[in-house]
């Protein structure tokens, strides 16, 4: 099952490596990550996406809570949450198509955020199965280019993850 | 408050931190840090001939005496050639520091002289790494990097200093912290009342009981209370390979070794038991053997340990409690003295009537040569226990010698039996006896080692003569990589790839002549006691002894790969 790790761990170099390092050592995979400081400067908050069943989820957090560097985590796949990834993402279009992919943006609730004469750039926020049926729906034969963030995610309610 | 240099800062945080002694080698890197060391005399610094054998060193310092192990280490080449021994002390949890030079900070990243990134080649070996960036810094990272060694799971951990850091020009003012709190880092409080509530139930109800204990129950001083709470119980006992002395080897209630080369008795009440204590191990594959589903398979497996990530990794624990082994074992106790419930006695009557029968094939019995000259390497293990009354600090390198030895030297104390079980690294032995022998000057230390293994560290005889460390080194010299060769001969039908060495063996007692050392060869079985005592009566003298043994022998029990842990080969012609 796909499970998303959300990590609060000090705001210090090395301490992203030795997360990435612990997947690769243990075998774990990692299928995104994404990582930025807080609001307080001296933490940063790295959520990842990764997939195993109980006994390797546990495992998996277990050892990141063991890293010197990680402060506190949470497994938000284990509560009700909101995930949201944003992608852009350019595609070509000329003639007809420049209608058709406006359409499917707008459909989609994506923006323009700049275009050519032949090529439109949208932005796009979701979760990762909608942005995967945005491409699907735009047709793959014309996606240029795909920059995608990874999973963000916090728990609903009043549950928060913070020292 | 002092106006130190960072150099200064490292030797006076050391000697704050209680730290006596330091193994280390110079160069480049960490030349500001030898001067610092020159000129103070609080902090003595060993010099080793190779750094592995200094991170060896500190290791068995620190095996023998709890106190963490320092190292000192100069960039590049110098960090690297310590990795083996950071490997090793991380796989047995032992508490290390190692500091390593770095190049200058404007240098990093450049491919400098003698530049490698230490934090990240050590990364995945050590339990927390430090790169320090100004001399300021020092005495908290020092603080923190002990703090984190010692307490929780210990395990080595890296200061990496640039050689700017510690430049004599550059002072601030020095103070030690007094404490250090890590909002990242917490250790495991006491073990869950509840939890060992369930615990104490479970034992109460047993029929078929067994106590399985480990390294944890030595690093986490816990031997007192686990002898106390077994003998309170009556339940049999077996300790892991790492583990031996946690539980008196002498004791009734002790069943041997377990695992891979454990005894008949150990393995049988284990497969068999109903119920099993597990404090401080971790159900490494050379006790469970290779198919975990055949493990134990009717034990409600208690499972108490320090770390988390420990308990359900391999083998899933139904009572599993998270703490230290003595606030645990304390608990227990109290809690048993507490309730009303006994052990059921009848059951553990017929369950020690059981292990009895399987005591009685004295799987460790050991047949003589046949022409009475040839000595066994069992023998040559109770000899040495019998000369120096069980009461040495021995340890080990790698190999067939190891297995004999906690085999046949029957460990009643704790922190006695200095081996490398995680990694097992051969080479680990003599340094590490090194190390013991500072730590205790008037204790008897033995290095069992054999002939390949002795290789992997010997230059260190310079060091032993330099600090005049009698050290004991017995060779079990069987002329080949004998563990190697017995898995040639039971599953690559005697084809012996590599495992011997034609006629190129060193004459060791030239060898340790060479060094300024005594060399005695023993040959013949009847000179075996007397040689020995020799050895052992050149009390100011380290004595290499070059124990000629049978090439032939195999180490039994031995576990059937794949198997339950009591499927057991018993010798070269009898299987359970
Ligand atoms: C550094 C290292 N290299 C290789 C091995 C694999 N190995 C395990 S035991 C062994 C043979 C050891 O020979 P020796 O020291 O003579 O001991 P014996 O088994 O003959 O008693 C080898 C090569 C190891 N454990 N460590
Ligand atoms: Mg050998």
């Amino acid at each position: 099952m796909r499970h998303i790790i959300s990590v609060l761990m000090e705001n210090e170099p090395g301490a992203l490596s030795r997360v990435v390092g612990l997947f690769s050592q243990r075998n774990y995979n990692i299928d995104s990550l994404t990582v930025a400081p807080t609001e307080d400067r001296s933490l940063s908050r790295l959520t990842l996406t990764t997939t195993g069943d109980e006994r390797r989820i546990e495992q998996i957090t277990k050892h990141l809570n063991k890293l010197v560097d990680v402060v506190k985590l949470v497994d938000l796949t284990e509560g009700a949450h909101i995930e949201r990834e944003l992608m852009l993402i350019k595609v070509k279009a000329t003639g007809a198509q420049r209608a058709e992919v406006t359409r499917t943006t707008e459909i989609f609730r994506g923006q323009v955020v700049d275009l050519t004469n032949s090529v439109f750039s949208i932005q796009l926020t979701g979760t990762s199965d909608k942005l995967d049926a945005f491409i699907a729906a735009l047709g793959e034969s014309i996606v240029l280019e795909v920059a995608r963030t990874g999973v963000s995610g916090i728990s609903r309610g009043e549950k928060i993850l913070s020292l | 408050m002092d106006q130190l240099s960072g150099g200064e800062a490292l030797l006076r945080a050391l000697h704050d931190e209680g730290v006596e002694v330091i193994f280390g080698y110079p160069g480049g890197a960490v030349l500001h840090i030898y001067d610092a060391i020159f000129n103070q005399d609080k902090v003595e610094h060993i010099l080793v001939r190779h750094e592995q054998a200094a991170t060896h060193a500190a290791d068995g310092y620190a095996r023998g005496t709890g106190k963490p192990g320092v190292v000192l280490v100069t960039s590049g080449p110098g960090a690297t050639n310590a990795i083996t021994g950071i490997a090793t002390a991380y796989m047995d949890s032992i508490p290390m520091v190692v500091i390593s030079g770095q190049v200058e900070s404007r240098m990093i990243g450049t491919d400098g002289f003698q530049e490698t990134d230490m934090v990240g080649v050590s990364r995945p070996i050590v339990k927390h790494s430090f790169m320090v960036q100004n001399p300021a810094d020092i005495p908290l990272i020092v603080k923190k990097a002990f703090h984190i060694a010692t307490t929780g799971r210990p395990g080595p951990v890296v200061i990496d200093i640039p050689k700017d850091v510690t430049d004599p020009k550059t002072k601030f003012d020095y103070e030690y912290p007094a404490d250090v709190k890590m909002r990242s880092y917490t250790v495991p409080a006491k073990g869950h009342s509840g939890q060992i509530k369930k615990a104490v139930d479970v034992l109460m109800s047993a029929k078929r009981p067994m106590i399985y204990a480990g390294g944890g129950v030595i690093q986490g001083e816990g031997s007192a209370l686990l002898t106390e709470l077994a003998r309170k119980l009556g339940f049999p006992v077996t300790n892991t390979l790492m583990g031996l002395g946690a539980y008196p080897a002498s004791d009734k209630q002790f069943l041997g070794m377990l695992g891979m080369h454990g005894t008949y008795e150990a393995n049988m009440s284990m497969h068999y038991s109903d119920v099993l204590l597990a404090i401080g191990v971790r159900f490494d594959d050379r006790v469970t053997n290779s198919d975990v589903s055949k493990f134990c398979p009717d034990a409600t497996i208690l499972h108490v340990d320090i770390d988390p990530a420990s308990i359900s990794k391999t083998v899933v624990a139904d009572v599993p409690i998270v703490g230290a082994v003595t606030s645990v074992l304390e608990e227990m106790l109290s809690q048993i003295a507490a309730s009303k419930q006994t052990v059921d006695e009848k059951s553990l009557k017929v369950w020690w009537d059981q292990i009895e029968q399987w005591r009685e094939k004295d799987s460790l019995a050991i047949i003589p040569s046949a022409d009475g000259k040839t000595i066994k390497p069992q023998e040559v293990i109770q000899a040495v226990h019998k000369i120096t009354k069980g009461d040495a600090y021995v340890s080990s390198d790698v190999g067939q010698h190891q297995m004999f030895a906690a085999q046949y030297y029957g460990f009643d104390k704790p922190r006695r039996w200095i081996n490398s079980g995680g990694l097992g690294t051969m080479g680990f032995g003599f340094p590490a006896a090194m190390g013991i022998q500072l730590a205790f000057p008037d204790a008897v230390s033995v290095c069992i080692t054999g002939e390949g293994s002795f290789q992997m560290n010997l230059q260190e005889l310079a060091t032993c003569m330099q600090y005049k460390l009698p050290v004991k080194i017995i060779c079990l010299n069987n002329r080949a990589l004998g563990m190697v060769k017995q898995w040639q001969d039971m599953q690559y039908g005697g084809r012996y790839s590599h495992s011997t060495y034609e006629e190129s063996l060193p004459d060791f007692i030239k060898l340790a002549e060479a060094y300024g050392h005594v060399g005695i060869r023993i040959e013949d079985k009847s000179e075996l006691d007397e040689k020995l005592r020799e050895a052992f009566s050149l009390t100011d003298k380290l004595v290499f002894v070059d124990v000629m043994v049978d090439p032939e022998e195999h180490v039994y029990p031995m576990a059937i790969k794949g198997g339950a842990m009591k499927d057991m080969i018993l010798s070269k012609s009898e299987r359970t």
